[in-house]
């Protein structure tokens, strides 16, 4: 397979079209194949690598399927306990003001355990970068219910679906971070087109910029599949996305330059 | 001779932490430690030595901001009182698997639960058997007066970068609130960037071109990996046991009976040493400084040249414990200890001594 592409002479610079960053390391990814993570990862990676800024930046990873992230990102980083990510970040920024600082972390650890860490972060301002992968599940433990699991979705701790009597409400934690005055740009993105992959790259850019002009806080979730967790294929993943995560998480900015962008009320839950 | 003042235990632990070149405090109020933060806020370093002063959202938060600082080869410190440390077990246990250098101050207070706002030694299981899940120690001073909460705060920072390690000072109500003469030393320069990329270089602190990314992690998914990364973490305790344990005796050369104690404990025992000798009782202090390591030789030593020995605390018998393992079953033990909040009285003590050892 590989020697049908392997034509070294064909590989020169006048060809060249495509290039994996030299900040991603070169290793397997842990992510199930379909997973969003490593298309997440690269587009992090490019920016940082279009800021020439390697070694002025400082990540940290979470605990969650992307608890290995920093064997994958070639910059320095620290992987912190559950949740507590936005409290690392905020004492690295803190003590290295020209570093970029940015937290990487799922929905149960930013908006689950980490609630707090997460508010209080975005409530002060911390001049940091907060990237929140959304997959509505607790993948890396085998598929639990999350705090944004959507109304009647199954997992393996609401093996009926989720009753929101019982259960409560999946939270949409990036409106309400957009409420505090801390936080100067708050978007939601998906990265399952090659569409969507670019917005999100240019949220990311966007994000970075701020820090660098020491605006504030920046907040980009990005709404991804669990392939493995909803037990679909890829495809199927992402089209189940579009039809029901997307309705109650839309895409799209909503607090630009401090100011929150006016639109009609998201969805409401379906029972 | 440096500059002398008039101040609390909390007051001294602030002044200290910004002389000593601290880069960032991290803090949550609760009682009877507030001081510190409030010292701090008033005193402003930031606009002075550069170092940060935050008030968290919790202590959680604080020992986790402590964390981040300390990745990237920051001099960071907290302080709390018992509750608060129970919930900083976390951070604790995660910085001391990552091999990070921390100073956390314990100002003590009774429990268990909310406890009271009273002094007490209650924390000592905690602060010396580990407290967080896994298996480590952090180092552990005890400080018996206001002069030893300034000097021990540069003892601290000297030791958790010495040995890459979290070290707690474990004091309590008493002398966190106290106020006395203290001696301050004096101030040390924050280390420049560049100082600290060179004595750090374990440390996340943006990757140059010429050398690997560094990652900070108490992870290894690997059980070989993690087996090696817990005999590195013993072969330091090891180490540590070796060089630096440090303690105090007083009173002992012609000693028949031997109080131990540490901390507030100490202090009291002094006064009942000089009430049991007006009554022709040769009595003496062994005071362990270090708590973890803990003076084991020293102690065996001693005991070999007396008739017994009480322990007293402010708890219901914790550091009895680590004497009883040191010394063995040889010599008469027996355990003093006032809790909740009450601070015995050092006649108490000789009355104790009395009964318990001398009597019985």
């Amino acid at each position: 397979m590989n020697e049908q592409y392997n034509h070294p002479e064909m590989q020169t610079a006048e060809n060249l079209v495509y290039k994996r960053t030299d900040l991603l390391v070169d290793r397997p990814l842990s992510y199930c194949p379909g997973c969003g993570h490593g298309t997440a990862h690269r587009m992090l990676m490019e920016v940082i690598e279009e800021l020439n800024a390697q070694d002025n930046t400082i990540g940290v990873s979470p605990v969650g399927c992307s608890v290995l992230a920093y064997d994958f990102l070639n910059i320095d980083m620290l992987g912190a306990a559950h949740g507590r990510a936005p409290a690392l970040a905020t004492a690295i920024k803190r003590m290295w003001p020209e570093r970029y600082v940015f937290t990487y972390q799922g929905d149960g650890d930013l908006a689950a355990i980490g609630t707090a860490e997460t508010i209080h972060a975005c409530n002060r301002g911390e001049n940091i970068t907060i990237i929140f992968i959304n997959n509505g599940i607790y993948g890396m433990t085998g598929g639990q219910m999350a705090p944004t699991t959507l109304p009647g979705m199954r997992s393996s701790t609401s093996p009926y679906g989720r009753d929101t009597h019982i259960m409560g409400h999946p939270l949409r934690i990036t409106e309400l971070i957009a409420q505090l005055p801390g936080t100067y740009y708050v978007t939601r993105q998906s990265v399952h087109t090659p569409g969507n992959v670019r917005k999100t790259k240019k949220a990311i850019r966007k994000a970075f910029d701020i820090q660098a002009a020491k605006k504030g806080l920046s907040f980009i979730e990005i709404v991804s599949n669990c392939n493995s967790g909803w037990k679909m294929t890829p495809v199927q993943s992402n089209k189940w996305m579009e039809e029901n995560m997307f309705p109650y998480y839309p895409l799209g900015d909503i607090k630009v330059d401090g100011a929150l962008i006016e639109k009609k009320a998201p969805a409401p839950e379906k029972e | 001779m440096g500059e002398l003042r008039l101040m609390k235990g909390n007051e001294a632990v602030a002044e200290a932490a910004i002389r000593a070149g601290c880069d960032g405090y991290f803090g949550y109020p609760i009682t009877p430690q507030s001081e510190v933060m409030e010292y701090l806020m008033a005193q402003k370093p930031y606009e002075t030595t550069g170092m940060v002063v935050l008030q968290a959202e919790s202590e959680t938060a604080s020992i986790n901001m402590l964390y981040g600082g300390a990745g990237t080869g920051k001099m960071v410190m907290t302080s709390s009182s018992s509750p608060g440390i129970s919930l900083m077990q976390e951070g604790i246990s995660y910085m001391a698997g990552a091999e990070l250098p921390a100073l956390i101050v314990n100002v003590v207070r009774g429990g268990p639960g909310l406890g009271t706002i009273q002094p007490s030694q209650a924390d000592y299981f905690q602060a010396v058997k580990g407290g967080g899940h896994g298996d480590y120690k952090m180092i552990v001073l005890a400080p018996a007066s206001v002069q030893e909460m300034s000097d021990f705060v540069k003892t601290g920072f000297d030791l958790a970068f010495k040995y890459r390690t979290p070290v707690m000072i474990l004091s309590d109500g008493a002398i966190g609130q106290m106020m006395e003469k203290v001696e301050l030393f004096d101030p040390i320069p924050r280390r420049t960037e560049a100082q600290l990329i060179e004595q750090c270089p374990w440390a996340a602190t943006g990757k140059p071109k010429t050398r690997d990314h560094i990652i900070i992690t108490s992870l290894d998914l690997d059980p070989a990996g993690q087996e090696r990364v817990n005999l590195k973490l013993q072969a330091k305790y090891r180490t540590i046991e070796q060089n630096e344990v440090q303690y105090e005796e007083i009173a002992c050369e012609d000693a028949e009976y031997v109080f131990v104690a540490f901390g507030l404990s100490a202090r009291i025992c002094q006064k009942s040493i000089q009430l049991a000798r007006e009554k022709g009782i040769k009595v003496g202090l062994f005071r362990p400084i270090t708590l973890f390591p803990f003076p084991e030789k020293e102690i065996r030593q001693l005991s070999k040249k007396v008739k017994g020995m009480l322990v007293v605390e402010m708890n219901a018998g914790q550091m009895i414990e680590d004497v009883k393992l040191a010394i063995g079953c040889d010599l008469k033990i027996e355990h003093f200890g006032r809790f909740g909040g009450i601070i015995p009285a050092p006649d108490e003590v000789v009355k104790a001594l009395e009964q318990k050892l001398i009597g019985g």
